[in-house]
């Protein structure tokens, strides 16, 4: 059961490893906090659509069984959307289009076909939580290494005093901004899935 | 007419889809490795996309704003795409056999691309007017070919090439999109106004 949980982590990290939901995983990562309020996002969206549909497993029909995937996951991206507008307008003007477009991503349409309409609720939930940190983990790692070489800074949330951005000495003052703009995006994700294959190999003593 | 060729070459260009939104990544990394697929996909996704522009638009305009429930626009306008490209599928497959050969299969896949509900969606948030619509998404659709069609000639060079074993397939499909962006900053607003005064 457990292992439901950690194979999403890292043996099948949506990201790095199947590489699915990669339109997201590259538009937000320009800033930390933009990768944990998408995070978050995808982690509501996942969660919602794994239950719903191993709850409703036995009644959906099976020829129109991806239509109504695609109803209650757009369901469940309106509620994210709706609430994000309300209480964190910053954080949705900076994601942009990419809050609606949790609805083609493809790692929650993949989970509902090919986890949650063949298994039990806990198994089902188990793999959506784990799913949805694999994914803001790869997000988190993306953005990091972006925002640290693009802007010199790392932002988080303003708590208190702390206005939630840290600046990084030297690198602040002259940052190589080509990694804020698109290129730098595919350039990092294309080194971090080498990286991560390069580590998974060390790690499992090669295939 | 000289916001039309705005909207042709800011699409195309300056904000190509995959190369500046990254909307399409998946198709681009995944359906790039030989050229006729990719013009294939190409195709098809520039001709779901057109359609889906003025299908939308016309959708917001006529429904959603008079009964007041622009809040719904997401779960819309996905089920009016998957319709579409259903319709589309069984109207290609009856009118022309030969075209369903080509763009058959890619069909399926258009629904979860993000480019085309991407390009629904800022339509609405840029207040295109049909005509507008219907061109931004004809040349987003182009400038989702271009990069796809450069990007599977240069796959398939590099399928003859020595790759280190930990970048082969994926990674390096990244890094060389990753320098393809670098290229098209070159196509910014500046040159825009040079061209279009």
């Amino acid at each position: 059961m457990f292992k439901e949980f950690t194979k999403g982590l890292i043996r099948e990290n949506p990201v790095f490893v199947l590489a699915l939901g990669l339109c997201p995983a590259l538009g937000v990562s320009t800033r930390v906090v933009n990768a944990l309020g998408m995070g978050a996002g995808v982690l509501f969206v996942l969660l919602g659509s794994n239950i719903f549909v191993s709850l409703l497993k036995n009644y959906i029909p099976e020829k129109v069984r991806i239509p109504s995937y695609i109803v209650i996951i757009a369901s469940f991206v309106t509620i994210v959307e709706m609430v994000m507008q309300a209480y964190l307008p910053d954080l949705y003007n900076s994601l942009g289009v990419f809050v609606s477009l949790i609805v083609v991503n493809c790692i929650i349409l993949g989970r509902a076909e090919g986890f949650a309409n063949r298994n039990t609720l806990g198994a089902s939930i188990l793999d959506a939580v784990g799913m949805a940190i694999g994914f803001t983990f790869a997000l988190l790692l993306i953005s990091f290494v972006r925002e640290v070489l693009g802007f010199g800074t790392i932002t988080l949330f303003a708590m208190g005093n702390f206005d939630g951005v840290i600046e990084i000495p030297v690198l602040v003052d002259s940052p190589a901004r080509v990694f804020a703009l698109a290129a730098g995006a595919l350039l990092v994700t294309g080194y971090l899935i080498a990286g991560f294959r390069w580590a998974q190999d060390k790690a499992g003593g090669g295939k | 007419m000289v916001t039309y060729i705005g909207i042709i070459i800011t699409f195309v260009f300056i904000n190509n889809f995959i190369l500046t939104q990254f909307l399409g990544l998946c198709p681009f990394i995944g359906v790039s490795k030989n050229v006729e697929s990719a013009v294939g996909m190409g195709f098809a996704v520039t001709f779901v996309m057109a359609l889906a522009s003025i299908t939308t638009w016309a959708i917001y305009n006529f429904v959603l704003i008079p009964l007041h429930i622009e809040f719904l626009q997401t779960i819309t306008f996905i089920l009016v795409i998957a319709s579409l490209v259903q319709f589309v599928e069984m109207v290609i497959q009856k009118v022309s056999p030969p075209l369903y050969k080509a763009l058959g299969i890619y069909l399926p896949l258009i629904t979860t691309n993000c480019a085309v509900l991407g390009i629904a969606l800022i339509n609405v948030r840029n207040n295109y007017n049909a005509l507008e619509s219907f061109v931004a998404g004809i040349a987003a659709g182009l400038g989702f070919l271009l990069a796809i069609l450069l990007m599977s000639t240069i796959r398939e060079k590099l399928d003859s090439e020595w790759v280190p074993k930990y970048f082969r397939g994926i990674p390096i499909a990244f890094i060389t999109g990753g320098l393809m962006a670098l290229a098209f900053m070159a196509f910014d607003n500046a040159l825009l106004n040079n061209l279009i005064g």
